[in-house]
This record gives C-alpha cells, structure tokens and sequence, in this order.
C-alpha cells in the first residue's frame, strides 16, 4: 500500500559545514526533525535513511573537471587559483574537509526522496537537506556545492519520461536550476524570490522565459523587498495555480528556502509563518491534482535557523503527512526547552508569528501593486493563448 | 571601449537605386530599422530608418493602397548626410550622437568605407554589462565624503573578506559636490558582514535599508 509522506534524515546532513560561522548551516535539519519527533508527529516507518549519491549522479548535471576539483579540495589538493575557478575556496563555498562526501550525502537524500516517490513507496518525500539550487554545472556559488534539485531533475527525466515542474519558493532566485534546464521544454521552473537588484545572484527577470524549445517554461516573478504575507501568497497562488494548468507536470519537486521570513539576516522580504503554511498547501493540492500525488519537497536557504526554518518546514510534514492541515496553537514545550539554551534568540512558542513583530511596511501598497504587476506581465503570454484557444 | 568593440561588422547594406518594396523586405526580414545605403565603392551615402519608409508607405487606412509608391528608388527617401563614427572612437561618444541627434544608429567607416554599425542596442548592451548583472552578485550602495583615498579604502574592506567585486559605480550624491554614491556588485550571497564593516568605519551604507524594521 502506498504511504502518504516519508522524511528523509540522517545525522549525517551537518557534515555540510563550511564553517562555526558560516550562515548556511544544517543544524536546521536536526532542528526541524526533533521538533517533530517531540510532537510524536514523525513514526520511525516515515523515516528513510539516504543514501549518497554515486558519481556518475552527479555527473548528469555537473562537469567530471569540476566533481574532480571537489574531490580534490576535499583532501587539500586543489590549489588556490584552480579552485577560484570553480567558485571553490570562496567567502561563499569555502574549502572544508570531505566535502565531497558531505554534498554527495545531501544529493543523495534528494535522490533517496525521489525514488521512494517514483517507485510508489510513498506519494510525498520530503529532503530538507536539499535544494541547494544555486548549484552551476562547474562552478559552485551561494553556499551550494553539487546541485541536487537540478540532478533531481535530470534523473527523474532519464528514469521516467515525467513532466516535472520545479517550484522555488527561497527568496533567491533558483538560477543553477534555472539554467540548467533553459531549454528544456519538459521541465517547467517557477521561481519566487526578492528582486535581483540588490539580493544576490541579481537575475530572475520577468522576461528569463527559457530558450529555444524550452521557451515559455521559465518562469520568474522578482518581488519587491519588503513584500509581506498578503502579496507573496497572492503572487504565489496566481502563478503556480495558471502554471500548472497550462504545463500539467507528472511531477512537482518544491525548492523551500525559508528565507523570505522578516526574521531572515539575508533577505529583505517581511513575511511571516503564515506563507510556510500556504506554500505546502498549494503544492500539496497541485501534485494531487495534476501528479497523483507525486511531490518532492526539498529544503533550501533559510539563515535564522532557530525561529523561522524548523517551523517552516515542520508545517510542509504537517501537510504532507496528514493530508493537508498546518499545525496551530503552541509548539511542543519539551522542544523549546530543550533548546532555548542553545540558542541565541529567543525561541518562539506559537506555530504563528504575532503581527507585531515587525513595524508597519510603509510603502506597502506600492509594493503590491507592483508585484501584481509583476504578475499579469509574467502570465499574459498564457493567457493570450488560452484566448486564442477559446 | 572603443567603438569597434562592439559594433556588429556584418552590415545590411542598399544600393540608392534599390526600391523602398525591396527595403521594406530586408527591414521585415532581418527584424532590423536601419539600413546604410551604399555607393558602388561601398561609401556610406544615405541611411534608411523604418520611420523612413513608414513615412513614404501608402496609409494602410487609404481604401486603395497605392502600390506605385514602392517602386520609387530608396534616393528619394533616405536621409543624407550621415552621421557616422571612427572604429577608434569612444562609446560614450556615440552615447553623445544618438543623445544629441536623437538618432539610434550610426554606420562605422574607416577610409571612408562602411565596416560596421553600431545600434542604440548594442550600447544598452554594454551598459548591463558595465553593471555587473551578468554575473552572479548582491549589490550594495555606500555613500561616502567626495575626497581623495576613500575608494581603495572601501574596496580593501571587501578584498580582506576574499570578495571579488563584479563591477563598481560612482555617482554623485543628489546634487552634492562634496558626496558620492559607490555601487559596488560583489560575488557574495551574505553581505551582511561586510555590511557592518563598511558601517564601523562611519560609511553610510543607504542600501539595502530596513525602513522601519526591528530586525
């Protein structure tokens, strides 16, 4: 019989450590796992241990020169300049022990979600130690070593002749996975991220649609910072719901940074929990009714690893696991207790944000405004051609 | 930048007693609105714009259109003398032209020969590219005291965190003489660190701001 969700995990994932201070850090995981076993909400038969992924995964989308430079720094054998090349031994993607293995092992919980789902073990799997999408195809870039949402991708297609739709819901743009399959007319991307005008990498324009045969299945809606809950879910809702329909994918893989959070050091978004309630939700019912049911949920960016991602991405278990419905009302005392030493802010002890914690956005209709504009400029060509088809 | 770094050298060229139906298919064609009209030894003579054309072409309102009309030899329409550029000139000179003229296009000629053209295009290429945005960056804008040092000073800052810097801007502050605006596109995805450096040593750093934010 087929399971609803599984939750791949292992220890293992916080082996990703470039360094103590280094603000992409995989004690997220751990932190999010726990929160849901101190709830009971996470049986042992929902638990898939990775496995790590082979080199010749890798290598459907990465360069064998750039996976041998990996290798090579992982043993201090690369020296500087070459490194440099790669994006390898950068403030961003500095060179730490085994990292290789380390992003090998990230890959391969990805991959481990993505069989459990093609083989119809279960309808939802879920690697938060994923989603690393800034990923190149020889050059790493923005925390992100080897590219599993894009090898992902890449082995779903060559495994199966699946549709899959790629959905990107971090505040940055999914550039390394949108380049990958530019021109790809199987694979459909929707990124949702801040502006590129000041938040790195600087692309995801309205008008990056794809190239050649992949024309018109790249899609980007740049939101403004400071953009709050009532527009991100807005603009989220719009998008993907037409995108959907329009692509109908066999297959959704979620990006889920959890960054787009005010609490977020990295961005400048100001939403709360609320939209870490409503992105699983709609993904949840897209990959039911277009995909039965096959979703592949993955991690992504998310900096403050305390208050917003174990949170955020317990919500997307919660919905995935029991069909549908958000956990509400106070989070788990054992948990908060059994951190709040640890952590540097204070925990939060609700699954929802109180309104106040930021002030006021005081240009708030303007922002909406533009990203509704945003919006309608993003999907006119598919609604120009939904008016010719009528 | 020199000019003949970025024009394109492969020109679409008339001869002036080509017709404008002939000129109006290559415009179509080659989804272009230029065309230098050449002389037999390949001189720049006339130049022949869209608006050219659409200028002379029969109203698409008119009941009967009269094709006559596009039969006549392009002489009759182009625009003449030219404005052309040296392959060693400036691009901000062209900059200057297509300002100045309110033109978006000048032919290239060297011994008085056509060798290319350059576009409004072309120039607004090379402008994102000035700005960095091709590579992967986050932008910061720091506004600074208009003075001497100040901009290898903020720039050590960023080389000692082992950031390389995509491009560099300097504006001047609003109509101040006595600050400017630094905009820098740096390879990191975190420049919240050096965000706070830039800050300690007293630079303004005006984006990204947190208008009204406990963060």
């Amino acid at each position: 019989m087929m399971n609803q969700a599984t939750f791949v995990y292992t220890e293992d994932f916080k082996k990703y450590k470039f360094r103590d201070d280094h603000p992409f850090n995989q004690k997220r995981v751990e932190l999010t796992f726990d929160l849901l076993k101190s709830m009971n909400a996470l049986n042992d038969d929902q638990i898939l241990a990775p496995r790590k992924a082979t080199d010749e995964e890798i290598k459907l989308v990465h360069d064998k020169a750039y996976v041998d430079a990996v290798k090579r720094a992982s043993v201090n054998e690369l020296p500087e300049e070459e490194g440099l090349e790669f994006g390898i031994g950068t403030e961003d993607t500095p060179i730490f022990d085994h990292m290789h293995d380390a992003a090998a092992q990230l890959v391969g919980g990805t991959l481990t979600a993505v069989d459990s789902v093609l083989n119809g073990d279960f309808k939802h799997a879920l690697n938060f130690g994923g989603g690393l999408h800034h990923g190149f195809r020889r050059k790493a870039s923005g925390f992100c070593i080897y590219n599993d949402a894009a090898i992902a991708i890449k082995y779903i297609r060559q495994q199966y002749n699946y549709k899959v739709l790629y959905v990107d819901t971090d505040a940055h743009h999914g550039d390394g996975v949108q380049w990958i399959f530019y021109d790809d007319p199987n694979v459909c991307t929707l990124s949702i991220h801040e502006t590129g005008r000041y938040l790195f990498p600087g692309t995801g324009n309205v008008n990056e649609r794809g190239h050649n045969e992949g024309y018109g299945t790249s899609f980007n809606i740049p939101i403004d910072a400071f953009t709050e809950n009532e527009s991100f879910i807005e603009v989220y809702k719009e998008t993907l719901e037409t995108i959907a329909a329009y692509f109908k994918p066999d297959i959704i893989v979620t990006q889920n940074g959890a960054d787009a959070h005010v609490f977020d050091p990295l961005s400048h978004l100001c939403c709360t929990m609320e939209i870490y309630e409503e992105i699983p939700r709609l993904a949840h019912k897209i990959a039911n009714d277009y995909c039965n049911g096959k979703w592949v949920a993955l991690g992504g960016g998310g900096y403050d690893i305390w208050r917003v991602v174990p949170r955020a991405w317990a919500q997307i278990w919660a919905i995935a696991s029991q069909g549908g419905a958000p956990f509400s009302g106070e989070l788990p005392k054992n948990w908060v207790n059994k951190w709040h030493e640890e952590s540097p802010v204070t925990l939060p002890t609700t699954w929802h944000d109180r309104s106040d914690i930021y002030k006021p956005i005081p240009r708030k209709e303007e922002i909406t405004e533009k990203n509704k504009i945003l919006v309608n400029k993003l999907l006119q060509p598919i609604r120009n051609e939904q008016k010719y088809m009528m | 930048m020199l000019v003949e770094e970025i024009m394109s050298e492969s020109v679409i060229t008339l001869n002036p007693t080509n017709s404008i139906e002939e000129a109006l298919e290559l415009l179509n064609k080659h989804k272009i609105r230029h065309i230098p009209v050449v002389s037999e030894n390949n001189q720049v003579i006339g130049i022949l714009s869209d608006r050219d054309i659409r200028d002379a072409a029969p109203s698409i309102l008119e009941e009967t259109h009269n094709q006559q009309i596009l039969l006549h030899e392009i002489s009759s329409i182009m625009t003449t003398p030219v404005i052309t550029v040296h392959p060693l000139d400036f691009i901000e000179d062209i900059a200057t032209i297509f300002y100045e003229h309110e033109i978006a296009c000048v032919p290239v000629t060297k011994n008085n020969q056509l060798i290319g053209m350059v576009t409004e295009k072309d120039l607004l290429y090379r402008l994102i590219q000035l700005t960095g945005i091709h590579e992967q960056s986050s932008q910061i804008e720091v506004k600074v005291p208009n003075k001497v040092g100040i901009l290898p000073h903020v720039t050590k800052v960023i080389s000692d965190r082992n950031t390389n810097i995509s491009s560099v801007f300097i504006y001047p502050y609003q109509d101040s003489y006595h600050e400017k605006i630094i905009v820098l596109r740096i390879q990191t995805m975190n420049p919240m660190p050096l965000i706070d450096e830039l800050k300690q040593h007293g630079y303004e750093v005006i984006w990204p701001n947190i208008p009204g934010l406990s963060k």
